[in-house]
């Protein structure tokens, strides 16, 4: 990173130019304001708290940010590209369920996992066909979808909720590798997965030519729909993962599992700096933004806020990004 | 020999409404011709049958004499039919260099399968691209930041990199300044001379006068008139355009 502007000497600029320069967020990826707040909670809490910066509890924020990151990941995609995915949460809890179901019939744990992801991407495929063949709202679309996939959890489940006695499964919510959580390692894996293929692929070029102008992507010969589905299917697939992963950590598979998570899941894309009319966005800010968020919610519960103001909290965070972003695209379109 | 582009008899309807009836033209290799008519004329649908979009109901489109028929703009894409609409078509939150090679990135092989898109190449050509015509746009500045001209000319840079037979510019000078009109004029010239054919549509005459060879007149869904821009003083073309376009006697003070 010695010369950021090609064809411009970096040592005649003065260094105030440069740090700005580097600071831009096209190149960070990451609204310099939101990477600041990081950088605040995280020097404030450990200041405030004695127990904020140990590794016990670094690792605790991580896991706890896990879950709702990996299906961020497919969320962000989906926003980026103009489209919206409301049925996550539900799809989590239906492909818990439907592994726990199969555990309980005698299919091995790779088959059942197998099974609860490809139920994932064939839910994304639905949203997907009916959203681009349909052309109906991605909200309402995706929100009957929620509303059917998590009434297919009870069904299979009868309502009752499945206690998880698999040692396979449960060492994912509880087992480490060179110290490190699987539960962290997914969370990573699937952002260096996407990170990496958002501005080198096809298949990120196009989500963010999609959000931007489909029509003009359309005349230029991308296939549109074809992309749709495929960002749909990632967001489910994404979300059957993080319902497995839901299920490892809490010990049992509940029909109501994950209940609402589409608002956590929402409020990190969007913080992060994601434009919700689409074509704008980056993963590097969904992920400082869930960690933002599992600062601001651990930092809660340290200090000894009750956990009923963090839905509070929540919400105010996810009200603040949007009218964030509602300012920002002013602020540009006026240049 | 055959003209690059002949349309017979080609007709459009939509539903009970006829676009276009029975319509007869040729462009001929690295000419400029001009489509004239008034709003609702028929010259998008013309366009649009040109560029792909829609097929015409009945007639045939030859290209070099043999008849062609267009499912999709990649259809005359591949053809080398190129199209720049009125609002130019851009993706406003992406830069210059993916504009323009949208829809055909190059890539390269990373690992077995799996290919990523060429980036150093597109902007490199991109680069290239646009040194070529003349014009002084960073490569990697957002299209949505770039004033009017300078979008149109990325359009346009994009257009020429598919290195078309015939370009298609939908009122192309609708959102451009007099001065910026002189350049897109002057860009036109230079395409011509690079064996590239134009249809420049317009409902401002005065504009596609002066670059045209011949210009076709459009009213109701019909060609109603051709006319040689240069057989004869510009205000005695003007008048007759006008006169062919409205249908009515235009008496020149």
């Amino acid at each position: 990173m010695s010369s950021l502007e090609p064809g411009i000497p970096t040592t005649t600029l003065p260094v105030t130019t440069r740090v700005r320069g580097m600071l831009r967020r096209e190149r960070l990826g990451v609204d310099p304001g939101l990477l600041a707040t990081l950088v605040i909670l995280f020097v404030g809490l450990t200041i405030l708290s004695p127990y904020f910066l140990t590794s016990t509890n670094l690792l605790n924020i991580g896991k706890a940010v896990a879950i709702v990151g990996v299906v961020a990941v497919g969320e962000t995609i989906v926003i980026i590209s103009g489209g919206f995915d409301l049925s996550v949460g539900s799809v989590m809890a239906a492909a818990g369920m439907l592994s726990a179901w199969l555990l309980g019939a005698g299919v091995p744990l790779p088959l059942a996992f197998a099974s609860s992801i490809a139920l994932g991407i064939g839910i994304g495929l639905v949203n997907g066909a009916v959203i681009s063949y349909g052309r109906i709202n991605p909200l309402i679309t995706t929100l009957a979808t929620l509303a059917i996939v998590r009434g297919i959890g009870y069904v299979l489940s009868g309502g009752r909720e499945v206690v998880i006695t698999d040692e396979g499964w449960l060492e994912l919510g509880t087992g480490t590798f060179l110290g490190i959580p699987y539960l962290i390692l997914l969370l990573v894996s699937a952002f260096a997965v996407f990170g990496w293929a958002m501005p080198r692929t096809s298949f990120g070029r196009y989500a963010y030519a999609i959000g931007s102008n489909a029509r003009a992507s359309r005349l230029a010969g991308v296939a549109v729909s074809r992309w749709r589905l495929a960002f749909y299917v990632t967001c489910g697939g994404l979300a059957a993962v993080a319902g497995l992963m839901f299920v490892a950590r809490t010990g049992n598979a509940q029909p109501s599992a994950a209940l609402g998570y589409e608002l956590d899941v929402i409020t990190a894309v969007i913080l992060g700096g994601t434009s919700l009319a689409g074509g704008r966005g980056t993963l590097a800010g969904t992920l400082v933004a869930l960690l933002v968020i599992g600062i601001i919610n651990n930092g809660l519960t340290l200090v000894g806020v009750p956990s009923y103001w963090q839905q509070v909290v929540k919400g105010a965070i996810l009200l603040a990004a949007v009218l964030y972003d509602e300012l920002r695209r002013h602020g540009r379109d006026e240049a | 020999m055959a003209p690059l582009l002949q349309l017979e008899g080609v007709s459009r309807t939509f539903g009970n409404v006829v676009a276009l009836r029975d319509v007869d033209m040729h462009i001929g290799a690295a000419e400029a011709v001009g489509l004239i008519g008034d709003n609702g004329a028929g010259k998008s649908t013309l366009v649009k049958i040109l560029s792909g979009v829609h097929p015409p109901t009945a007639g045939t489109i030859r290209l070099d004499g043999e008849p062609v028929s267009f499912g999709s703009p990649l259809d005359a894409r591949r053809s080398g039919i190129e199209m720049i609409y009125q609002d130019l078509a851009l993706c406003d939150d992406l830069d210059v260099t993916a504009n323009v090679f949208l829809g055909r990135e190059p890539k390269r092989r990373l690992v077995g399968p799996l290919r990523v898109l060429d980036r150093e190449r597109m902007r490199d050509e991109t680069l290239r691209m646009l040194a070529e015509l003349g014009l002084s746009i960073g490569p990697d500045r957002v299209v949505g930041a770039l004033s009017g001209g300078e979008r149109q000319m990325v359009a346009v840079a994009r257009a020429l990199q598919f290195q078309p037979r015939l370009l298609l510019m939908d009122e192309p000078t609708a959102a451009l300044s007099a001065e910026k009109i002189r350049v897109l004029m002057g860009l036109v010239e230079g395409l011509k001379q690079r064996g590239v054919a134009i249809l420049l549509i317009s409902h401002r005459f005065t504009d596609i006068l002066h670059v045209c060879d011949r210009i076709v007149v459009v009213r109701q869904g019909s060609v109603v008139g051709e006319l040689q821009p240069h057989a004869q003083p510009p205000e005695h073309t003007m008048a007759l355009m006008a006169e062919l376009m409205t249908g009515d006697r235009v008496v020149s003070a």
